[in-house]
């Protein structure tokens, strides 16, 4: 039995969940939003924005701090929240669970300090000084160029950007932005003179903290920076540990959804990143879309289709300009840890051939991140399916098991 | 509701703005290793957003809590094993 009943149900508190919750809403249906963050935004909006509070809108129930870990029954979600446990139930479902950054192994990548480029961003918003603090910021996507801009924004000395991306596979995409207007104005800083491309990070030093970086250009240069911090991430991965969880199908991007963002599993849909990297303006769009189809205005949907496909357009060239690059997967030596949770090395893994086998085997993807990390890790070094989702989807605590 | 909040990281006090998470808090105090990983690492804030556990901390006497997802409150006492 369910302690509350929503017709609509919406997971995730970033742009897609915030803009489907706010349309169906407006279609009259009795609405919830769930976060697991303290805060609606998600995390490009981190941090009480006025994005965010611009698209709540009263009349929609906002659980903060609800983290779901289970589908215990049809149409029942099971959350827990810092205080306790309960069950939603729910009509229709929406999933807007967002991404995380893809994080690559190379040794020294588990020294404190060193963190993801959203990782040390969203440190920085959630009240960590970074004044003065030498970072450098690494890996590839246009995440990196933000987080960047953020953190010289706050008094950051950051010494350079590091772009795993070929110049020339920037510049393909460049003109391709000419038809996307908008998005000019983020290219302007491909040209600081402190971005370097084709250049990755091949090692981290340090005594107990991160201390310094190594780095490497694909014409074999190789040198080290000093630093307070490493910001470093290899573009972003859908969350879908709960739309499986569901029974939802993938496809190769994400969940799996019709034109009206609706999933293989009826009543359940999915907006957002969850259903393939796109940025903000996609989220958008495909939460509105399922934001209306959910609430039964299918009309209204379908005046969103025009820009959801320009939208997805830009988004299939930008995978293609950042695309990893084969160098990357010689990394990890032979000891360097690629499941963190378990310390599980590079060697151990390479002695398996795929996931399932992994597991059991060496523990990788069995502790507290249930292979959230190692998992992006493993499926880019190894091409590995990791896919495989039991509940609780999340470490829960006993009680709220029982 | 005040601008500052004051509370413990392994001892110390810290002040840190309003609304501040944890994390930063426990940065703020100068450790930058929350935990230790089994095999004995010192380990850090890795995701900023709940997914990697590296942050985790013990929180009023209870154990695991993830760092960046929790907000500083009066008087909390944060214990890092780091």
């Amino acid at each position: 039995m369910a302690d509350r009943e929503f017709d609509v149900v919406v997971v995730g508190a970033g742009p897609a969940g915030l803009a489907a919750a706010r349309r169906a809403a407006e279609c009259g249906r009795r609405v919830a939003m769930l976060d697991d963050n303290p805060q609606a935004g998600g995390q490009i909006w981190r941090g009480a924005s006025k994005e965010a509070s611009g698209w709540m809108r009263p009349g929609v129930e906002w659980m903060a701090g609800a983290r779901v870990f289970d589908a215990p029954a049809p149409q029942t979600l099971a959350v827990e929240t810092f205080d306790g446990e309960c069950r939603v139930g729910y009509g229709s479902l929406i999933l807007a669970t967002g991404a995380r950054e893809r994080f690559l192994p190379f040794p020294g990548w588990t020294l404190p300090n060193v963190m993801g480029a959203g990782g040390l961003q969203a440190l920085a918003k959630s009240g960590m000084p970074i004044a003065g603090k030498r970072v450098i910021v690494a890996g590839s996507g246009p995440l990196l160029l933000a987080v960047a801009r953020y953190l010289r924004a706050h008094g950051a000395d950051v010494r350079l950007i590091a772009e795993q991306a070929s110049l020339s596979a920037l510049l393909r995409f460049g003109m391709r932005l000419i038809r996307h207007p908008g998005k000019l104005l983020q290219t302007v800083s491909l040209r600081a003179r402190r971005y370097i491309t084709s250049c990755w990070p091949v090692s981290a030093q340090g005594h107990e903290k991160l201390e310094g970086v190594t780095l490497r250009r694909a014409s074999g240069r190789t040198w080290t920076e000093a630093c307070d911090y490493l910001a470093c991430g290899f573009g972003l991965i859908p969350n879908v540990e709960l739309a499986a969880l569901l029974g939802c199908r993938m496809s190769k991007t994400g969940v799996e959804v019709d034109e009206h963002q609706q999933t293989l599993v009826p009543g359940v849909y999915a907006a957002g990143e969850a259903t393939g990297i796109g940025g903000l303006e996609l989220s958008l769009a495909e939460g509105e879309i399922a934001g209306y189809a959910a609430g039964g205005r299918h009309d209204r949907a379908e005046e969103l289709f025009g820009a959801r496909a320009s939208h997805r357009r830009f988004a299939a060239a930008l995978d293609q300009a950042f695309a990893l690059r084969a160098e990357l997967r010689d990394l990890p030596r032979p000891d360097t840890f690629v499941c963190r949770c378990e310390d599980v090395t590079m060697d151990r893994l390479r002695a398996c051939s795929n996931w399932r086998e992994a597991k059991p085997h060496t523990r990788c993807g069995m502790g507290p991140c249930q292979g959230r990390i190692c998992g992006g890790a493993a499926e880019f070094l190894f091409d590995w399916q990791t896919e495989s989702v039991r509940p609780p989807v999340f470490p829960a605590r006993v009680r709220s098991l029982l | 509701m005040p601008d500052r909040v004051l509370l413990t990281v392994d001892g110390m006090t810290v002040d840190v703005p309003a609304g501040a998470m944890v994390s930063a808090a426990v940065a703020m105090a100068g450790v930058s290793a929350y935990r230790r990983s089994v095999s004995g690492e010192p380990r850090g804030p890795l995701c900023g957003m709940g997914i990697c556990f590296e942050c985790r901390v013990t929180i009023d006497g209870r154990a695991h809590c993830r760092s960046c997802q929790v907000v500083c409150q009066p008087g909390m006492e944060v214990r890092t094993d780091g």
